[in-house]
């Protein structure tokens, strides 16, 4: 059974609709990520959950429990800031007390709690400080610590990583998903960023103009992308989102890829989705990730679909780890990633291989997947 | 080239600066001129000011008009000084000024915290209540006192001051709050604490530079008053403004100007302490809301 449960929430401000429709549950002890591009809701659907904002219709249950009409600190529920929000004029002991202050719970047990979560984020030498004292980093585990100390039922994160410098936030990713192993609580994490989307969910919803877009595992959400906008939403770099004509040729369909002043590229489908035949002699949209176009040689030797085309390179942007290569395919730029000690000069015709097995079709006009 | 421009004051030329420091003497000489005359006249003896020389200092050095304006001079019927009126002042302004500052901090609170349909117009009315002459407001005023059974009284003095001064108390934290990050109060609310909880635990304490603003502003507004003091005191209540006309223009005997001064001085004292003592806060607090720290 779920443990926290959305159904057919609603949210409108005055007339403007803000979410319009949401279903979505996660399981106890899960991991669940809202990410979308800015302004698709996905905060606002937090605060609903916390009870920050009343909803128009729908329903929120939280174990079971129907929590609509319960103030934020009736739900068992704890929050993490994106700006932290610690009290500046209590000092990092008091902020992380100053629930249990309010609730009543006697100085020693207060104190006990403070200790126990400090030793956890190892804030202990901080305790006496105020905010304005501490830096980022610091400032964000009280912010966890405050959070953490109230041993919530569900804990609720809105962006909690976006005030941090790269690295620190790298860091402190792998800390929450540490945190997350060992403490088992549930989850709920807003971010925009779908780096930490992939990396922390066990499950993802992936969120546009307050509409729930897809809402699955990452492996699911990564390479079955039920439309082009979470197809090229989700991944760095982006998937590739090439124009194409699907061609019969024999008893078999075939993608046709358009060049400028060469011949097109044509790949053969050995087995393509059920829905593609309806689609001969038609244009759709061939998505291929960056990692399944790529030098015949790194290519997956276990994917059942590998064709080969010579590709005009344009540019090649070695990374260290990998080299990307720039191509042009129906007139748009399409990124392969290659081994980075791939032999490949930027102006020159070079095999590329293309894994069809990991290769998705799009709907042009309604933008959807074809399956 | 990307040198930083050095055209500022601390870097012109001497001359330049000669000429600003002469200017700034200047008028600085003449701002404080008055001040100088009514110290050195309020420390001589009668007889002195009467042979013309406003600006020499006291041949023969007394006290006796500070004194004389304390505690024994003629205002209206009684030889009380302004003593008592001073007292009566101190027990008006301070009640006044502490009410309309934590109604104004409340009021300031709802308005960026608590929003509520229509909170704009509400605002804007109470906005309104800075721009009202006081004469309009006389009569309704005296009605409403008097229907209270607070007329003549200090508690009525009260009330009038903390009722007018509520506009710019609220406009004061409202713009302060405006910029206090709302999140902190979300926080707040998930650990539980109530509404005036909030307000106290986590509002006021961050509130210093903005209740400093608005107790010199209230303060020295309050305290300054005449229109109110002469319209709503009787006998018992009558504010030191009030007295210090009384003492300067009455009618008979001769008119101990050495005593007037000191008189004004003494008026004028509390006003001057508050802005010396928190001056500085002022300034820092008008600035403090307008950048986002």
């Amino acid at each position: 059974m779920s443990f926290l449960q959305i159904n057919e929430l609603h949210k409108s401000f005055g007339a403007t609709h803000i979410l319009k429709g949401i279903n979505l549950e996660i399981e106890e002890g899960g991991f669940l990520v809202l990410v979308g591009p800015s302004g698709c809701g996905k905060s606002t659907l937090l605060n609903t959950i916390a009870g920050l904002e009343p909803i128009t219709s729908g329903e929120i249950r939280i174990n079971g429990n129907k929590v609509n009409d319960l103030h934020p600190s009736k739900r068992d529920i704890a929050m993490v800031f994106q700006s932290y929000a610690l009290y500046p004029n209590m000092t990092v002991g008091e902020n992380i007390a100053f629930g249990m202050e309010i609730r009543g719970v006697p100085k020693a047990e207060r104190d006990k709690a403070i200790s126990e979560v400090a030793n956890l984020l190892q804030i202990g030498h901080l305790l006496d400080r105020k905010p304005s004292q501490l830096s980022g980093g610091q400032r964000q585990r009280v912010a966890m610590g405050r959070a953490l100390v109230r041993d919530p039922q569900v804990f609720l994160f809105d962006e909690p990583l976006s005030n941090l410098d790269a690295k620190l936030r790298i860091d402190m990713r792998t800390e929450i998903k540490r945190l997350h192993q060992r403490m088992g609580t549930t989850i709920v994490y807003v971010t925009h960023d779908q780096i930490e989307a992939m990396t922390l969910a066990t499950k993802i919803a992936v969120l546009k103009d307050g509409y729930l877009q897809q809402f699955g595992t990452p492996a699911e959400i990564y390479n079955d992308p039920v439309n082009m906008f979470v197809a090229d939403f989700m991944g760095s770099p982006a998937m590739n989102l090439i124009p194409a004509t699907i061609v019969t040729e024999g008893n078999r369909l075939a993608v046709k890829l358009d060049r400028s002043q060469r011949e097109p590229v044509l790949l053969p489908l050995s087995a393509p989705p059920a829905g593609l035949a309806a689609f001969s002699g038609r244009n759709v949209v061939f998505g291929i990730r960056p990692e399944a176009l790529t030098d015949p040689d790194g290519a997956d030797r276990n994917a059942s679909q590998l064709a080969t085309s010579d590709c005009h390179i344009e540019v090649v942007e070695p990374a260290g780890s990998d080299t990307f290569a720039v191509t042009e395919l129906g007139g748009k730029h399409v990124v392969a990633r290659l081994r980075a000690d791939a032999n490949i000069k930027p102006g020159s015709m070079t095999p590329l291989a293309f894994n069809l097995t990991k290769a998705v079709f799009f709907d042009p006009e309604s933008q959807n997947r074809i399956k | 080239m990307s040198v930083p421009s050095q055209d500022n004051a601390a870097r012109t030329g001497l001359f330049a600066r000669a000429i600003i420091y002469s200017a700034l003497i200047l008028f600085a000489v003449y701002y404080l001129l008055p001040l100088y005359v009514m110290l050195v006249n309020s420390l001589k003896p009668l007889d002195e000011i009467r042979q013309g020389n406003m600006l020499a200092l006291p041949n023969q050095w007394t006290f006796e008009p500070w004194r004389s304006a304390w505690s024994t001079a003629q205002i209206g019927v009684s030889p009380t000084g302004l003593k008592p009126y001073f007292l009566n002042s101190i027990m008006m302004v301070v009640p006044a000024v502490a009410l309309s500052t934590v109604l104004g901090a409340q009021n300031g609170y709802v308005l960026t915290k608590w929003r509520f349909k229509g909170d704009n117009i509400v605002f804007g009315l109470m906005l309104l209540a800075c721009f009202i002459p006081f004469q309009i407001v006389l009569i309704p005023s005296a009605r409403i006192l008097g229907l209270l059974g607070l007329a003549g009284t200090i508690p009525g003095l009260i009330l009038i001051h903390m009722v007018y001064g509520l506009g710019f108390t609220t406009l004061f934290f409202r713009n302060y709050y405006e910029a206090f990050p709302t999140e902190l109060i979300r926080a707040a609310q998930i650990d539980g604490a109530s509404f005036f909880q909030i307000f106290r635990r986590i509002l006021l304490p961050s509130s210093g530079p903005i209740i400093v603003v608005t107790v010199i502003w209230q303060f020295t507004n309050i305290w300054n008053d005449f229109l109110f003091g002469s319209s709503f005191s009787s006998v018992d209540s009558i504010p030191i403004t009030v007295a210090l006309n009384n003492l300067v223009n009455s009618s008979t005997g001769v008119k101990e100007y050495n005593v007037h001064f000191a008189g004004a001085i003494l008026a004028a004292l509390p006003t001057l302490i508050v802005y010396i003592v928190s001056g500085r806060y002022f300034v820092r607090g008008l600035m403090a809301g307008a950048v986002k720290g």
